[in-house]
């Protein structure tokens, strides 16, 4: 509450700080008669004590002065003038000011240094957080190159005795390696192209059927583990969309489907039309995703804990991105049995001219 | 029979070197230029079989170079591009280009386009009959045949598979396709295009979602395999 109080500009904590010293003198001069003015100090400094938790130093001290100034001038007497009859009445009023302005500035200051508090902290999170972004990244980066550099060097090596198994073997680790390389350096322009706000959105009519076989296209030679099925009818329209930037969202969300669940897991993809918009759905039946860290997963470079190394932490952080360029949301929750499920959902032109018989 | 010729038009000391050691190993005569400037002499002096043009060039705007090219020679050129922007590649193939491929690339990919292009730029075979595999088309008869099955296709589909095979190996853009199947004002007219692709995977393809035949170009348009 003080946080959003915080954030009231200051003739707008002043106005709320004189409602509320004026409220409580309007009460004050109702039960006078049989508290007694002296009672009405204390009133005054209940109210000047709670505005001290969200005021600003200024508007709390000219609140307080402003306090003290009333109780003089409409309760001690002689009422209705700034003068103190006795003695007694003056340390009082002394008193009550000195008390109320300690209170302001400490409650102040407790707050200052609380905040100091909670920046640090923050900075201090930050800095972990990027310091693990870049171990993570320099890690996904290096382990590629380093495999290239070591493989080329031994091939280049005259001393070398490797056998023709060897070099094709040290062949191969480079040929993969660079795959690897590759897609990691996707990611992180993708994202930076996103970023940027480089990401021109070329809406045409897709057929989602093409983009769904031409996405799942791309994993066929290499996925032998996943079993990868789709559900998507003969009469959905054709949406107008992207092409290239859907099907690059779709393919992160599988390649993430695979990457994160045990072979022999079955990603089914979905595709439906409610409302005029798509709904493109990945789910498969892993193990689902950690329940607390489910509103992370869209986070850039947040990597689920123990995932396998191979990741950027930015392959869904580019899928909304792809989406939200759309128009679209993306969202995930897991299903009551087993598995995660991804759901795209983007508004959208139709058209059911495929359902047509065509000349 | 001499050995083809292609030229290499790369800033880039390392891609070159790539290319003319890949490229000889196929049997291919590969010469070299590093900037634009040398590349359009290298084209006028010495016309190659086959241009590779890298698109971005540092003295000069690939776009222009392919442009100016194409304003004489008329042998297949093929773009090297590092980004995957479709509307550049869509652009260049426009400009005449008769391919693409973007950088990083498998090398067989890049033989198989040069193989394909070349085979285009050749005189035409007078053959009416295109067989690829399961597929016969025949264009005196108007004809096509899955395997031993006549194929019942309507005359939009049967232009637009003729258009196709016709160009086997090559990219056709969406916009080529929907003016030469359908004419000009149909260009922006893509649903058609989706439509009548899906209808005829169905007919010629053994499974329509899984195609081995019409190749989908993501986001530039189609291509034709044998």
């Amino acid at each position: 509450m003080t946080r959003w109080l915080e954030r009231i500009s200051t003739p707008r904590q002043f106005g709320l700080g004189i409602a509320a010293v004026t409220t409580m003198v309007l009460i004050s001069l109702a039960v006078e008669p049989w508290v007694g003015y002296q009672a009405v100090a204390f009133f005054l400094l209940v109210t000047v004590s709670v505005l001290a938790l969200f005021l600003e130093i200024i508007p709390l001290v000219s609140i307080a002065i402003l306090s003290a100034v009333l109780w003089d001038f409409l309760f001690i007497p002689p009422r209705f003038t700034f003068s103190v009859g006795t003695r007694q009445d003056q340390l009082l009023l002394l008193m009550y000011l000195l008390i109320v302005l300690i209170h302001s500035v400490l409650s102040f200051r407790i707050r200052q240094i609380q905040r100091e508090v909670q920046k640090r902290e923050e900075r201090a999170r930050d800095l972990k957080f990027y310091n693990a972004l870049l171990n993570s990244l320099s890690h996904e980066l290096r382990t590629p190159i380093t495999t290239i550099m070591g493989a080329s060097d031994n091939l280049l090596s005259t001393s070398n005795n490797l056998t023709e198994t060897n070099r094709a073997e040290l062949l191969n680790e480079i040929n993969t390696a660079s795959i690897r390389l590759n897609r990691q350096v996707e990611n992180l322009l993708g994202m930076s192209r996103l970023e940027a706000g480089a990401v021109k959105i070329k809406k045409d009519w897709v057929d989602i059927h093409e983009l769904i076989y031409t996405t799942l296209a791309q994993f066929e030679p290499n996925n032998h583990q996943h079993i990868i099925k789709v559900s998507a009818s003969d009469s959905l329209p054709l949406f107008k969309l992207d092409f290239g930037l859907m099907e690059q969202a779709l393919f992160n969300l599988v390649n993430n489907a695979i990457q994160h669940t045990p072979a022999g897991v079955t990603v089914l993809v979905h595709a439906d039309c409610v409302d005029e918009k798509l709904l493109l759905a990945v789910s498969d039946t892993g193990p689902g995703f950690p329940t607390k860290e489910v509103e992370k997963a869209f986070d850039k470079f947040y990597r689920a804990k123990g995932a396998r190394p191979g990741g950027t932490g930015l392959g869904l952080s580019i899928v909304r991105g792809f989406v939200e360029a759309h128009g679209g949301t993306v969202s995930l929750r897991n299903l009551p049995l087993s598995g995660a499920e991804f759901t795209i959902s983007i508004p959208t032109e139709v058209t059911y001219l495929n359902r047509l018989k065509n000349e | 029979m001499s050995k083809p010729t292609v030229l290499v038009i790369d800033d880039e000391a390392q891609i070159r070197k790539l290319l003319s050691i890949t490229l000889q190993a196929q049997g291919f005569e590969v010469s070299e230029a590093t900037t634009a400037k040398e590349g359009v002499s290298k084209v006028a002096n010495h016309p190659p079989d086959l241009v590779l043009l890298d698109i971005g060039l540092p003295d000069q705007n690939g776009h222009e170079v392919l442009h100016h090219l194409r304003e004489w020679y008329t042998q297949p050129i093929i773009i090297l591009s590092v980004q995957s922007s479709e509307e550049d590649i869509v652009r260049a193939l426009d400009y005449g280009a008769n391919d693409y491929l973007v950088k990083p690339f498998r090398t067989g990919e890049l033989t198989a386009r040069i193989r394909s292009a070349l085979r285009k730029a050749a005189p035409a075979e007078s053959s009416s009959v295109l067989a690829f595999d399961d597929l016969v088309i025949d264009f005196a008869a108007r004809s096509v045949k899955k395997g031993n099955e006549l194929l019942k296709l309507t005359a939009t589909e049967y232009s637009l598979l003729a258009m196709l095979a016709k160009n086997e190996g090559k990219v056709l853009t969406h916009r080529y396709l929907l003016l030469q199947i359908w004419g000009p004002s149909y260009q922006e007219q893509s649903q058609y295009l989706r439509v009548f692709i899906a209808q005829l995977r169905k007919k010629i393809e053994t499974d329509p979602n899984r195609p081995v035949h019409i190749m989908t170009e993501s986001g530039v348009g189609y291509r034709f395999i044998a």
